[in-house]
């Protein structure tokens, strides 16, 4: 399941990243937020009005904003 | 024999509480500079041991890696390697890491570690962290990075001796040549999480302050709403909360004046003393007040962890105009003003974002439009309320505000589409939690900006009053000569050249004269008109009357409001123009930019008069 159709408020693992689908500058900012297979993550909280974009999820003990688009690159896996 | 004293850097993530630590280690003597060649600024202050000899200390820009996304980071490298040309490498480091944060904080301590200088990491804030439920074994910590680990909260000056105990031991060991080990990114984290595990003795679920805190604040309909009655509190408060101490001030001055006219005689010292430096310095001073109550509430914002949140809010909005919430936060600095606003755009990662908010920033209504604004609107816009305590005054300049932003959000749309062409935005954007602001560290950085204005009061609106002030008064108009002194004057004279220029929106001879020194800076606007008039007077008495009745009974309601909406877009501060030449490396955007606001700022103020005057006012 992309991150940006994670339901709020439940834990997953990233499974994989898309790298080749980001621009060289958010893949380099992503990574040195900590965005890496094998990470905990969980979404937190949507944008406003009906928008709900960007999305701001935890990543280990970080909290990170980021655009649908990039959350859309970013696999993941719910936790039993 | 005098001997150079070693160069600390304190380095690390942004939101580590690098700057609380920097302003707890040095005090309040902090020397606010730029890095050579670069216009990030460099923070330097001194430090000293238990026994009293001192080093200096230097607080570099928040970074996440070594290998740079923007400016800020690649100053933080450039110093750390030791590759800044002419600025030398520091002897040793502190790397302040975020006791809550270490799983993704080691990873750059890591690397910082590798580059071999001598090291302390600073385990800071380690009280949120206990208090978010993490217990931590800072040896267990020090054992696996091969540094020393000290605990500290800066806010609350704990764990500081110890600190500057380790680094004394650490300057005196001889620096270790460490073999540059490549390796991957991915393998770093993967070292930097496996440290952070075996250094966790227990963690619970402690109280999530910020995540209540966040499902308001960032609620998709309640968080809007929170920010623009923050935004409108913010605007009120610079109205309501700066006129008693705004009062004391013009007593002051008046004070003074009145004390120079009973000691002195009449002549042309004494103008040059009154008219001239007391009203013009004056009548800018004036300001400050508000000024600060600005700078404290966007100081207060940012502290307190709130300014990323606005970005958050803020994000898809400035989406529509090309944008991102990245650019919200140097765009609503640019409140306070321009210059620090351009200079916060350097956080920007995508250069043609960068650009775009450069540009559109000095439409943001900063501090200095403030003099102009209020002289105005006291002279012209009645002090009744509209009801619900909200005042007819604040409300004008509120709309004033608007305007300036909504200026910023069509330039930016225009500028993103046909100057820079940039198709995507980016936002992506670490938010830290939230804190209590520190006074202390509030009022250092208060004191920081109000000594930047003062300074400027005392040069650059100094100097331009007086030249303004000598301007007005040679060559003297004659005894009898029905011609006023204003318009024998070489000012005057000037002026009757930019007259037709300015007189088809509205513009009289006054404004033409005040336009030209405005050019310094906006707020220097006020202290010509006052200048001016003080002048002009026929009297002592009517000299003695502040500025705003004088130009109530001089102009129309529509000019007046003409000169209002020219200010909402008129690129009138050099100091501006000079920092984004600095920024964008050139000639060309800063001109770009000066044209198409003054051409901006004409057709506001002819649309506003020939609308204002089909009206009757």
């Amino acid at each position: 399941m992309q991150l940006d159709h994670l339901p709020l408020n439940q834990i997953a693992v990233i499974r994989a990243i898309d790298w080749e689908s980001l621009p060289d500058q958010e893949g380099h900012r992503l990574r040195a937020l900590g965005f890496e297979p094998g990470v905990t993550i969980e979404a937190l909280h949507k944008g406003i009005l009906m928008w709900r974009d960007p999305v701001a999820v935890r990543v280990g003990r970080m909290t990170v904003a980021l655009r649908t688009k990039v959350a859309a690159a970013i696999d993941c896996e719910l936790s039993a | 024999m005098t001997q150079i004293s070693p160069l600390v850097a304190l380095v690390g993530n942004p939101n580590a509480g690098k700057s609380a630590l920097f302003n707890a280690l040095t005090g309040a003597r902090q020397k606010i500079a730029n890095y050579p060649g670069v216009t990030v600024e460099r923070k330097s202050g001194r430090a000293s041991f238990a026994d009293g000899r001192s080093i200096e200390m230097i607080d570099l820009p928040g970074a996440y890696s070594l290998d740079p996304d923007s400016l800020d980071e690649a100053v933080t490298r450039d110093v750390v390697l030791g590759k800044l040309e002419g600025h030398r490498r520091p002897d040793a480091l502190v790397i302040v890491l975020d006791a809550g944060n270490l799983d993704n904080h080691l990873r750059f301590a890591l690397e910082l570690i590798a580059q071999g200088l001598p090291t302390v990491v600073a385990l800071n804030m380690i009280d949120l962290a206990e208090r978010d439920g993490l217990r931590l074994d800072a040896q267990a910590l020090a054992r696996a990075l091969g540094v020393p680990v000290i605990e500290t909260v800066a806010v609350r000056r704990r764990g500081l001796e110890p600190l500057m105990t380790a680094l004394d031991g650490a300057l005196k060991k001889s620096p270790v040549v460490i073999e540059p080990v490549a390796t991957s990114f991915g393998a770093q984290n993967q070292r930097a999480r496996d440290i952070a595990r075996a250094a966790i003795i227990s963690e619970t679920a402690g109280r999530q302050w910020t995540r209540r805190l966040d499902a308001i604040l960032l609620h998709p309909v309640g968080g809007v709403v929170i920010l623009l009655a923050l935004l409108f509190l913010m605007f009120q408060a610079v109205y309501g909360w700066s006129e008693a101490p705004i009062g004391w001030i013009e007593s002051g001055f008046a004070l003074l004046s009145d004390g120079i006219k009973n000691v002195m005689p009449d002549g042309l010292l004494r103008s040059f003393l009154t008219d001239g430096v007391i009203a013009g310095v004056g009548s800018v001073i004036v300001f400050l007040p508000q000024i600060l109550i600005l700078f404290l509430f966007i100081l207060l914002l940012e502290a307190s962890g709130y300014m990323t949140r606005a970005a958050f809010v803020m994000d898809r909005m400035m989406a529509a105009v090309g944008l991102s919430g990245h650019s919200f936060i140097p765009l609503l600095s640019s409140f306070a003003c321009a210059i620090p606003g351009i200079m916060a755009t350097r956080t920007i990662m995508d250069q043609k974002e960068r650009l775009a908010t450069i540009l559109i920033a000095p439409l943001m209504t900063c501090s200095a439009r403030l003099p102009v604004y209020t002289v105005i609107i006291g002279a012209f816009i009645p002090a009744s309320s509209v009801g619900l305590g909200i005042g007819l005054q604040g409300l004008v300049l509120f709309g004033l505000y608007i305007a300036g932003i909504l200026g910023a959000m069509l330039a930016a749309a225009v500028i993103q589409r046909f100057v820079t062409q940039s198709r995507t935005s980016s936002f992506l954007i670490e938010m830290p939690r939230y804190q209590w602001p520190r006074p202390g560290d509030i009022a250092i950085n208060l004191w920081q900006r109000a000594w930047v204005f003062l300074r400027r009061a005392g040069t650059i609106i100094f100097a331009a009053t007086v030249i303004l002030w000598a301007l007005l008064s040679f060559p003297k108009a004659p005894d009898g000569s029905n011609v006023s002194q204003v318009e024998y004057s070489v000012a005057g004279r000037i002026a009757d050249g930019l007259e037709p220029i300015v007189r088809p929106i509205g513009f009289n001879h006054d404004i033409a004269l005040a336009l030209i020194p405005a050019m310094a800076a906006r707020e220097v606007a006020v202290s010509a008109l006052a200048t001016v008039y003080a002048i002009d007077a026929a009297d002592e008495d009517a000299a003695a009357t502040s500025l705003g009745p004088k130009l109530a009974a001089d102009w129309s309601l529509a000019t007046a409001l003409a000169f209002l909406a020219w200010f909402v877009f008129a690129p009138q501060c050099i100091s501006t123009i000079a920092v984004t030449r600095r920024e964008t490396n050139g000639w060309k955007w800063p001109i770009f930019m000066v044209s198409y606001l003054f051409a901006l700022a004409y057709a506001a103020a002819g649309i506003t008069y020939w609308t204002a005057r089909s009206f009757g006012l």
